[in-house]
């Protein structure tokens, strides 16, 4: 009787952080691990699982610690549960891929400041049995790559003519070379919100008529 | 890196490795507080203080946690100690002006979750800078990081002036913005750019 219900707040909590509250494009959190390393599609996917993982677990732990920490040292505990789990990503991507490790660099620590992960946990896992906190930890993961994958590829498309390393245009495409360098982080990232905005604009204004 | 002078360290991390403009570093505050100038400077000197305090620290303990073979626990040590910093200065400022205090609002906690301060600890020890590099580069962090937040906040308030059309309010211009400030920083590129 009661999965079934359950089950739909589920999907609908995931769909939340996918789209109607996309940490990158609608609430515009942790935008400087978006924008710095959102240089190539693969550096993007590699930095947004990597906030996943760790979005995911400390949600979870931190849902199911939530009655034994006591709220005046709240946020220090859970800076330092995230940590935790963000120096455990640390050493595995090393392990893993010397090549992103390298191409991250000291990003990969500063997953810890990410806002999405201590907003996360603050307003949401807190609050919220364990299996809602991971499966919006979850939604929130996938918007937040989602958001990654597409600044990083617009990024890779115009500045290096590819995607994924796979050449798109040929030999006589010139690459725009500003849109790997920081301006361009700045420019894709303002033309995607200004493309949401104007997309929440239309909406309303159809409601309204 | 070695051969770079004092000098050379501040000047290339305030121009043309500017933390916000070139690395991106604490753009949330950047974004968040840079719509007034008289809000922008205090927050640009309490955070080159945090930066400078957290340099200090992190410099110790490194030296600290090396000696130990402790050097997973780096990150959470960092943090720790970035937060304590943030408290002392919100204590001071609290007694000291409670009107800018409360100007500064949620954003003056929110330093500790500064990417530009965790950032200076973590790219100091990745570089390998001795005690001397570090504060430089910990000033020059701060100064740069005030001089982007002031040039934003000037830049803002002129706008606020202007008619604008309705979509491009909000952080999509901050975010132009930014490009546009960032690609005239970038013209100091020439200066040489720190790895």
């Amino acid at each position: 009787m009661s999965s079934q219900p359950l089950q739909a707040s589920n999907m609908e909590e995931l769909l939340e952080g996918i789209w109607k509250q996309n940490p990158v494009f609608v609430m515009a959190l942790g935008m400087c691990p978006a924008l710095a390393v959102t240089v190539s599609a693969f550096n993007a996917l590699g930095m947004g699982l990597a906030t996943t993982f760790v979005l995911i677990c400390s949600c979870t732990l931190i849902s199911m610690l939530r009655r034994f920490i006591p709220r005046e040292v709240r946020i220090a505990t859970y800076i330092v549960i995230i940590a935790t789990f963000v120096t455990l990503v640390d050493y595995i991507i090393q392990a893993v891929s010397l090549a992103l490790y390298e191409a991250l660099g000291a990003f990969i620590q500063l997953i810890v400041v990410n806002c999405i992960i201590l907003g996360r946990v603050e307003s949401h896992a807190a609050k919220n049995p364990p299996l809602s906190a991971m499966v919006n930890a979850l939604g929130m993961g996938i918007g937040f790559t989602i958001g990654l994958l597409a600044l990083g590829g617009v990024r890779e498309i115009f500045g290096a003519g590819q995607l994924f390393g796979i050449s798109l245009f040929g030999q006589n495409f010139q690459p725009w070379v500003v849109m790997v360098l920081p301006p361009g982080g700045f420019f894709v990232l303002g033309l995607w919100l200004l493309f949401f905005a104007w997309l929440a604009k239309r909406k309303e204004a159809r409601h309204g008529a | 890196m070695e051969h770079e002078t004092l000098g050379q360290i501040f000047i290339i991390t305030v121009l043309s490795s500017n933390l916000v403009l070139a690395m991106f570093l604490g753009l949330c505050p950047f974004l968040g507080v840079s719509g007034k100038l008289e809000t922008a400077v205090p927050m640009g000197i309490a955070t080159s203080f945090v930066m400078l305090v957290a340099s200090l620290c992190s410099y110790a303990l490194n030296e600290l946690l090396t000696h130990f073979d402790l050097e997973f626990l780096r990150l959470i040590a960092y943090i720790a100690v970035i937060a304590s910093a943030v408290q002392l200065v919100e204590m001071f400022m609290k007694k000291f002006s409670p009107a800018l205090f409360r100007a500064l609002g949620i954003f003056l906690p929110l330093i500790t979750t500064n990417c530009a301060v965790l950032g200076i600890a973590l790219f100091q020890t990745a570089r390998g800078y001795d005690l001397a590099q570090s504060v430089a580069f910990s000033l020059g962090g701060g100064v740069g990081f005030s001089l982007a937040l002031i040039l934003m906040a000037g830049v803002r308030e002129r706008l606020n002036l202007s008619n604008l059309p309705s979509v491009m309010h909000g952080t999509a211009l901050s975010l132009m913005l930014a490009g546009l400030l960032s690609l005239a920083f970038m013209g100091f590129g020439g200066i040489g750019v720190a790895r």
